[in-house]
């Protein structure tokens, strides 16, 4: 569905320096080289600080922006050259700016949408219907855009993207600034499409609950290199994420000596082991309680917010091991 | 520095931020200087000494509505409109500040970037293809109070229509009018000089006129003595009448807006 | 459906591209007629702002009866003709001049995810009914000052008539696509391009023997205005040129609306381009 191969955007920055009318150039590197491919039916979450690329790898995606060099294919089609053809085929939702229009209500900013795209008025009737109700639009169908709440409108531009059907859905933040029940229809919503409908979606975010609740696959993106791309396993194993039981015995007693299971910290009757890959948590548990007076037992995973801040904070800790 | 001199300064800044934007507009307020110069000069060619005016008077008067356009802002509006529609209004009027105070102050930082970003190139250049009539040490002076007067009085004036938008449920009729009025009563489509009999003379009377003919019959020293006098008088007595009226306006909008729990 | 990703004729493009904008014109129309009053008020309010022109041209006719050599009767043709040609293509296509704006608040990058043109999508922008009040003052001007033009109504005079008003009307069609790719470029550009659009507008609402020669020649040749209407009604008013140019001129009007509109679509891809490769 897509493909990115060895993709670079450059651009060059006019920055007036001090008070001066000088003007200083700096050519920025925005994306610099990376190449990925999705299946049609994937989830593709997008990860990456701000500045990082992300932006600018969905407007190549979606023929706003030219790529400076490399090559991109999305649906067969190349999006600088074909991209009002493409824009037939996908649905594209920024989630800072809304893409209907301010004055409108809802419902006419959906009809200039099915105006611009062509859709038939049978087809848009029930497509509309079918939207209505699974993103809860009716309330506010007639309220014009500028009064709708953030998720009221992040709702409606889902809809004005998906009424013509598209093939792939690329979504640029769309549950930044969304309250905890907008964001919990929205993930809904978006995993229902993927599931049953079976539209290829790609989003770019900063709220890591909308990978782990969605994503089966994530690529990390940081100054403009891709800096991760496979499973969320995957990535909790290259950031040497592990996991960790926390024993608690009934008296402060020497290390625990279980074969193949190190001990990593000793708090008086608190013990911190690590479970090496692979290991299966309930035979080790089965084996603690076996030799010790065990009061307490906890699993600990490292959670997906700290993987991530240990890779934005540098490469070189992706495969260094956790140290804890 | 008090709130209200920082008001102005901080205005005078932001609206010089961006010197390339106001430059441009000077470009079509320039062009449009020598298109209305040409007219008045083929009707001052057919009609000498119209309306106590010489052909000079008429090319610099064209130059003059030109770099007068954005002081004054003869087109209307003001920020504050947009306040009021979003209702961030209820935020200002809770301030330790008057309203209009505040606005009148931002408002004067606006016209004294505008007069220098605007004002001065379609005089520079309107003095390098024309005649233009250039005015002594008094009639500077002069003409520096009537334009403070000017942009009073366009304040004033635009402040009241803003404030309208209180009550109606759709402004854009009220701009509408406000901006017709503006532009013809003013002179700046026509000088008033060049109006015939009565209508010339209503026209004159009305406080449209203080924005362009008058500080212009200044400059143009046709206003000297008793004469000068007056015609700062005329703009001043507009000027307070009307933001005397726009207080009123304010605290009637402040009840409104309590009456609504606003 | 289909048949947009097949390359169609330069015919076929342009019909779709209208009636693409018909369509989208046609749908702001409707939202906009929910609110009938407001709208006829508004109109009335436009038509009265446009009609300051002609107040301003009757106070200068109230004392003289010719500006530059011309009647009245004259300068009222031009005015219609001039303003006529200029409402339409400001109807058609005067919101473009938001150009700068849709870029500076990267609203344009959301046009670009649609399979139609920005430049169809921003120009029936907001399209209101409203805007149709601009058209009263010039029609009801051409109303009556045509038949006291005081000329030999030959058939090329009356076909020259319609004909002037549609490449006056293309003419300007073209200065606002080609203002508006500026505005791809320069960004603060919207302030001096408005001399060229409204600029040009009142321009040739006066006969040219009112400019100095230079300028005359500058509107002539450079952003050729002059064939707004100046040309073709002197060859209806049956006067001299007096840039002395060669009688073809007075017909060359259309050419000359093909030659800007082509200018301005190179213009427009161009700046488009230029935007597509350097973002905002």
């Amino acid at each position: 569905m897509i493909e990115m191969t060895d993709v670079t955007k450059t651009f060059t920055l006019r920055r007036r320096t001090g008070r001066r009318l000088r003007r200083e150039r700096t050519v920025v590197r925005a994306v610099d080289g990376v190449s990925f491919s999705v299946e049609r039916g994937e989830f593709l979450g997008y990860l990456g600080p701000n500045g990082a690329g992300k932006s600018t790898t969905i407007k190549m995606l979606t023929g706003i922006l030219t790529p400076t060099s490399g090559r991109v294919r999305v649906a067969g089609l190349d999006p600088s050259r074909a991209r009002t053809a493409l824009a037939r085929r996908i649905g594209v939702v920024f989630g800072q700016r809304t893409t209907l229009w301010w004055d409108l209500p809802l419902r006419d900013s959906l009809t200039l949408v099915r105006r611009l795209y062509r859709v038939e008025e049978r087809a848009y009737r029930t497509r509309l219907d079918e939207l209505t109700a699974l993103l809860e639009l009716e309330p506010f169908l007639a309220t014009p855009v500028r009064q709708l709440s953030l998720g009221q409108r992040m709702r409606g531009d889902l809809a004005a993207a998906l009424l013509h059907d598209p093939e792939l859905l690329v979504l640029d933040e769309p549950t930044i600034g969304l309250d905890v029940v907008s964001k919990a229809t929205v993930r809904g919503f978006l995993a229902r499409l993927n599931a049953e409908r079976g539209t290829t979606i790609l989003l770019t975010t900063h709220d890591l609950g909308d990978i782990e609740r969605l994503c089966r696959r994530v690529m990390i993106i940081d100054h403009g290199r891709a800096a991760f791309d496979g499973d969320l396993g995957a990535l909790r194993r290259a950031a040497g994420a592990d996991r960790q039981l926390v024993v608690e015995l009934a008296a402060p007693a020497p290390p625990i000596d279980l074969d193949g299971v190190p001990v990593i910290t000793v708090e008086g009757p608190r013990q911190t082991l690590r479970l090496p890959d692979g290991a299966n948590a309930a035979s080790v548990v089965a084996a603690l309680a076996a030799r010790h007076e065990v009061r307490d037992i906890a699993l600990r995973e490292t959670g997906i917010e700290e993987i991530v801040a240990r890779l934005y904070r540098g490469d070189q800790e992706i495969s260094a091991p956790a140290t804890s | 520095m008090g709130v209200i001199p920082w008001v102005s300064w901080y205005a005078l800044r932001r609206y010089s931020a961006y010197p390339l934007g106001s430059m441009a507009e000077a470009v079509t307020n320039t062009f449009f200087g020598v298109m209305r110069a040409s007219v008045l000069l083929a009707l001052w060619h057919a009609r000498p000494g119209l309306g106590g005016y010489d052909a000079a008077d008429a090319v610099t008067f064209s130059f003059l509505t030109q770099a007068l356009i954005g002081p004054v802002q003869i087109f209307g509006g003001m920020e504050l409109g947009q306040r009021i529609r979003t209702g961030d209004v209820a935020i200002d009027l809770h301030r330790p500040v008057d309203l209009q105070a505040w606005w009148l102050a931002d408002d004067i930082g606006r016209a004294t970037s505008t007069l220098l970003l605007r004002g001065v190139p379609p005089m520079l250049v309107g003095g390098l293809l024309f005649t233009l009539h250039w005015p002594g040490p008094g009639a500077a002076a002069a003409f520096a109070v009537s334009v403070v007067l000017a942009v009073l009085l366009s304040f004033a004036l635009r402040y009241l229509v803003t404030l309208a938008m209180f009550w109606l449920h759709d402004e854009r009729g009220i701009q509408a009018v406000a901006l017709v009025l503006s532009l013809f009563l003013s002179g700046m489509i026509v000088p008033l000089v060049a109006f015939p009999g009565g209508i010339g003379d209503v026209a004159r009377a009305l406080p449209w006129s203080g924005l362009v003919q008058v500080p212009a019959d200044v400059y143009l020293g046709h206003r000297t003595g008793g004469g000068l006098a007056a015609a700062l008088g005329f703009q001043a007595a507009w000027a307070a009448g009307l933001l005397a009226a726009g207080r009123v306006l304010t605290r009637a909008a402040e009840r409104r807006l309590e009456a609504q729990g606003g | 459906m289909a048949s947009a990703d097949t390359a169609p004729g330069i015919a076929a493009r342009g019909t779709r591209a209208v009636s693409t904008y018909c369509l989208l014109a046609w749908t702001w129309i409707r939202a906009a007629a929910q609110y009938p009053v407001s709208i006829t008020l508004l109109a009335l309010g436009t038509a009265l702002t446009a009609g300051l022109d002609v107040a301003g041209i009757m106070v200068l006719f109230s004392r003289t009866p010719r500006i530059a050599g011309f009647s009245a009767a004259e300068v009222l043709f031009l005015y219609g003709t001039s303003a006529l040609a200029f409402s339409v293509s400001d109807i058609l296509l005067g919101t473009t001049e938001r150009l700068g704006e849709h870029v500076r608040e990267g609203t344009l990058d959301a046009l670009l995810v649609r399979p139609v043109s920005p430049l169809i999508q921003i120009a029936t922008e907001d399209f209101t009914p409203r805007r149709f009040g601009r058209i009263v003052p010039p029609v009801l001007v051409l109303a009556l000052a045509i038949p006291r033009l005081g000329v030999a109504w030959t058939p090329g005079r009356v076909a020259m008539v319609p004909l002037m008003l549609a490449s006056g009307t293309v003419i300007f069609g073209g200065v606002w696509v080609l203002c508006a790719a500026v505005q791809f470029v320069l960004l603060n550009s919207h302030g001096a391009t408005k001399a060229l659009t409204y600029g040009g507008a009142t321009l040739t609402q006066y006969p040219m023997t009112v400019f100095a020669r230079d300028f005359v020649r500058g509107v002539t040749f450079v952003v050729p205005l002059a064939f707004v209407n100046w040309e073709p009604a002197l060859y209806v008013l049956g006067r001299p040129d007096p840039l002395n140019l060669p009688g073809w001129t007075r017909f060359a009007s259309p050419v000359v609306g093909a030659v800007v509109c082509a200018v301005a679509a190179v213009a427009w891809r161009g700046g488009l381009r230029h935007y597509r490769s350097t973002g905002n």
